[in-house]
């Protein structure tokens, strides 16, 4: 190597490298300078969007939902509870395999076909990451065992809960109705903000009518989670408020009565105390338990239940329509009076049969002998067809209707369970109307009987009842009583819309008729005088047997032979004590043959448990 | 500063403590100081993890062993031995690509029977080492076929490193072979020319890389397209240093480290801990010390007496700034993630027993020099 090459200039290396080195320390000095400005736009400039982002991390909010108010009746005994329960979610996404884990679990707890079909379909519907229930109410023993192998089921969680409970099953289930999962069709009519959290809503009666009452407000919970999303702290916490609980006018011991007296024949019973529209028995049989609906039924059970010759899940208290027969013979009676048609002494003579002046067609009293001369007391007591024939066609279809109508027949009670129907109360415009047909007389003659035409639903007749007792004072039916705030021990009485009252012409007609009721049950001849018998305080009755099918002229009727679906429907009305009323009844039983023979003595037996039973 | 510098200046000339114990006190002053700070840090990130944190200062405790040791070594005798380091050390570069051991994904590690052997480590101090050794009696700046020389001796280990692959550490052996040859004054037209076949040879750059690598590259262009997997880490950091602000949220406070959505918190990720927590004022202390090593230890450099020294110490006191620069602007989402940690605050042993070994070498030049009378 040549010698000038290894010849170093010290002194130039030396200022060479202190160049060098300002020359790096600029360098690092810009790209330092350049990572304070990225600092500087994160920590400063940007900061309040990344302390969102930060707590968008962090914290999440989670709905409280609130706990559902309770139902009680009118002596403070639960309908409608809620019970502590357990049930098992799993969070798919973090199971690994599906199968293997549903077939594991159902070594521990019981997992039936529908459970798992159902829990496919709630899968399907359900957002990611979050938790499908597999089953609900795990028994004590199930949530042990598998608390014991939790650790083999990631994703698999058992969640404490509350769950509606009626504890009275069918017996109240047409009155309280009963509580299900949200739907969709659910979805589209609540406010979903209000509902976060919560999984069931009123279906059906009172739960869905007082819905609003009893879910109560959501609270919320702000959460402090990790990655992974496992709450490490609650930060702020919004307590929901429980909804209120309702008291009812029903008197489930009397409720339970008259259930029992009703057996297993279709039918219902309506109580109601006149004074004030307290409804205190509603029965609707046959019944359904309605804890089988709260967490979904499964549709083996439903279909039975839908298919059930007897339906069940017919609520015939409210929405039955049956022609009410001969009890609707003292509200026509009354008509006459009042609209001074006829008068209390007025006679009519029953041959057994009766021809509409000109025409051939014989229109047949019940009795074939005829009941003689009768006058209004006799004709309601007797029951006999031809004085109210006569009658109604004296009135015509026009008075009839308009003063029917006084009563509420034809139009809804105004109940507060939801799903009651009208019923139906004639008229020459609603035939024009609906069939485009002209008014025949011969209608007038059967609609005085309640029969043809006239529908009238239990609740109707029972309210049409209590009307007449209090002389026309008319109370709007209800079923709640009051509700009360969560955690007070006072009541808030609801205030029920108050109904016009009937204007009466002159006192003595509804006197008059009411002798007529009361002749019904404890006069010699009336139609239930058996029924009356005994009786520990004097009432008022009516006896009704309304026709499935019309019969042929001159063909007996003759309940041996006919298919029980063709039989009569037996009705009764009734109000008692006679002179201070505290109870209205109406009692149909379907099929049930003659009013006096089945329907009645129900209606004594419901009157008995309410006026006799020692005063608690 | 400058009086600390100043008064140094007036010390040199006595035979003090500094000169006995080949330590420079106002290099240890900024090197305790920053191991202290990061002790703090690293006992937040890792959630109050007593062991941990023991751990680390036991490492810390064998780094300043090996800074304190390699310090008695006089210049001359790395200077002489530096060839053999280095032909050593690319023999066990090539031994690990044939016979190395896989971790995370990558050979690295060299398994000699009583201790893992991470050759690449050796390399950080041995590149620059070998670059100054041989152009220590040539004449300055290098050209031609000096130069061509000298930087084969740094292409050869990277690729050799690049191909384990580890991008990190061979970025960072690159670059201390780099600043070797500038402070050597490698001429600015021929790096305006490189830097221009560099932007050229992107493309292929691109093709040799590995899947991994080009994700973490596509990441940093844009983190948002994969917020859940590969850009996770940088929205996550990003987030903890934004919503530190000034002041930060507090020791032990930090809701992204210590709710766990920061990944990598104790290692790689630690300086997003300090921004989330001490805030722009936690992070301004860091830099502030980082800034006092990196000048003290180019003080040293421009105070050595030979050509060896000088450029060694320049090297190692770039490829400290390299460090921190890599680490924080990936940290803060500047560059794409590469895997270094930020130096002396990152839980990890290995790279810190390295950095203070060159740290040794940086106080063994200042402390060695031969005293001429003034």
């Amino acid at each position: 190597m040549p010698a000038r090459v290894t010849i170093k200039d010290y002194l130039f290396e030396s200022r060479l490298f202190m160049q060098r080195s300002v020359q790096a320390l600029v360098f690092a000095g810009i790209l330092i300078a350049i990572l304070v400005g990225r600092l500087i736009y994160l920590q400063v400039l940007a900061h309040e969007h990344y302390i969102t982002l930060s707590d968008d991390n962090r914290i999440k909010i989670l709905p409280l939902p609130p706990n559902r108010g309770l139902i009680f009746d009118r002596n403070g005994l639960i309908l409608a509870d809620n019970l502590p329960s357990y049930r098992l979610e799993i969070t798919p996404e973090q199971v690994h395999d599906m199968e293997a884990t549903l077939d594991g679990l159902a070594k521990l707890v019981n997992i039936r076909d529908v459970d798992r079909k159902r829990f496919d379909q709630l899968r399907a519907r359900t957002p990611v990451f979050k938790p499908v229930p597999l089953r609900f109410r795990l028994s004590d023993e199930e949530v042990a065992r598998f608390a014991v192998d939790r650790h083999r089921y990631p994703g698999v969680d058992i969640v404490a809960g509350l769950s509606r409970h009626y504890p009275h099953g069918p017996l109240t289930a047409h009155a309280v109705g009963y509580v299900g999962r949200i739907d969709e069709r659910d979805l589209q009519r609540i406010d979903t903000s209000t509902y976060s959290g919560t999984t069931h809503i009123g279906k059906v009666g009172l739960e869905k009518t007082y819905e609003k009452t009893l879910h109560g407000s959501v609270g919320y919970r702000q959460v402090e989670t990790n990655a992974e999303g496992r709450i490490l702290r609650t930060l702020v916490r919004t307590p929901p408020v429980p909804g209120n609980n309702l008291y009812l006018t029903l008197d489930a011991e009397l409720q339970n009565v008259a259930d029992q007296a009703l057996g297993d024949k279709a039918g219902a019973i309506v109580a109601i105390d006149p004074n004030n529209g307290d409804v205190l028995a509603f029965v609707s049989k046959p019944a359904y338990d309605p804890n089988l609906f709260v967490n979904g039924i499964d549709t083996k059970t439903y279909k039975a239940l839908r298919e059930d010759d007897k339906q069940p899940l017919f609520n015939r208290a409210l929405r039955g329509q049956y022609p009410p027969g001969s009890t609707l013979k003292p509200f026509v009676g009354l008509g006459g009076l009042e609209q001074g048609i006829t008068s209390e002494h007025a006679h009519t003579y029953c041959p057994g049969f009766y021809q509409l002046p000109g025409k051939a067609r014989k229109y047949r009293d019940w009795k074939r002998s005829g009941h003689g001369t009768v006058d209004l007391v006799t004709a309601i007591a007797q029951s006999c067809d031809v004085y109210f024939y006569d009658l109604a066609l004296s009135m015509g279809i026009d008075r009839l209707h308009e003063f029917l109508a006084k009563f509420g027949f034809g139009e809804r009670t105004g109940i507060d369970i939801s799903g009651e129907l009208a019923g139906l109360l004639p008229s020459r415009q609603w035939k024009r109307a609906t069939r485009n047909l002209p008014w025949f007389p011969g209608e007038t003659l059967i609609a005085g009987i309640g029969q043809g035409f006239v529908l009238t639903t239990p609740l109707q007749l029972a309210s049409a009842t209590a009307t007449l007792a209090r002389y026309g004072n008319r109370k709007k039916p209800h079923v709640v009583a009051s509700t009360q705030i969560y955690g007070d021990i006072e009541l808030t009485p609801l205030q029920v819309e108050p109904v016009p009252d009937i204007v009466i012409e002159d006192r003595h007609n509804w006197d008059t008729v009411i002798h007529g009721m009361h002749e019904v049950v404890q006069g010699r001849h009336g139609t239930a005088r058996k029924v009356g018998r005994g009786a520990k305080y004097p009432f008022a009755g009516k006896t009704g047997t309304a026709q499935v099918f019309g019969l042929k002229e001159e063909e007996k009727y003759d309940a041996k032979k006919l298919a029980e679906k063709l039989r009569d429907h037996s009705l009764f009305i009734a109000f008692a004590p006679l002179d201070k009323p505290r109870i209205a009844v109406a009692v149909v039983v379907e099929n049930g043959g003659s009013g006096s023979a089945v329907a009645a003595p129900i209606a004594r037996i419901v009157m008995d448990q309410y006026l006799l039973k020692p005063e608690s | 500063m400058s009086t600390l510098l100043d008064s140094h200046r007036e010390d040199a000339s006595r035979r003090d403590w500094q000169h006995i114990l080949h330590l420079d006190a106002a290099l240890l002053f900024g090197l305790v100081a920053l191991s202290t700070l990061g002790l703090f840090v690293l006992y937040s990130s890792a959630g109050g993890d007593e062991n941990l944190l023991i751990r680390q200062i036991i490492r810390l405790g064998l780094a300043f062993g090996t800074m304190s040791i390699i310090a008695q070594l006089r210049p001359q005798w790395l200077q002489r031995w530096t060839p053999w380091l280095y032909s050593i050390g690319l023999a066990l570069l090539v031994a690990v690509l044939a016979v190395g051991d896989i971790g995370k994904g990558a050979q690295r590690w060299l398994d000699l029977g009583f201790v893992r052997f991470q050759p690449s480590e050796m390399m950080k101090l041995a590149v620059p080492m070998m670059v100054a050794w041989y152009l220590s009696d040539k004449r300055l700046p290098p050209t031609g076929r000096r130069l061509l020389i000298a930087g084969a001796l740094i292409i050869v280990p990277v690729m050799l490193i690049a191909r384990q692959p580890d991008l990190g550490t061979s970025l960072l052996i690159g670059s201390a072979g780099f600043f070797a040859l500038f402070l050597a004054g490698l001429s600015w037209r021929l790096l305006g020319g490189l830097t221009l076949l560099a932007a050229a040879g992107a493309p292929l750059l691109w093709h040799f890389m590995h899947d991994y690598q080009r994700q973490r590259v596509i990441t940093f262009l844009d983190p948002e397209q994969d917020p859940l997997g590969a850009g996770y880490h940088i929205i996550q950091s990003k987030i903890a240093i934004g919503s530190g602000g000034l002041f930060g949220k507090g020791w032990l406070n930090g809701t992204q480290a210590h709710l766990e959505f920061l990944p990598e918190r104790s290692t790689d990720f630690i300086f997003a801990v300090l921004g989330e927590e001490f805030g722009l004022v936690g992070i301004g202390v860091l830099l502030l010390i980082y800034s006092f090593i990196i000048f003290r230890s180019l003080y040293i450099a421009t105070q050595a007496q030979d050509t060896f020294g000088r450029l060694l110490g320049g090297s190692l006191a770039m490829t400290f700034f390299i460090y921190i620069i890599v680490n924080t602007g990936m940290v803060t989402g500047l560059l794409p993630v590469v895997g270094l940690p930020l130096p002396m605050v990152s839980y990890g042993g290995t790279s810190m027993v390295t950095l203070m070994a060159g740290f040794g070498i940086l106080m063994s030049i200042h402390t060695h020099r031969k005293l001429l009378p003034t």
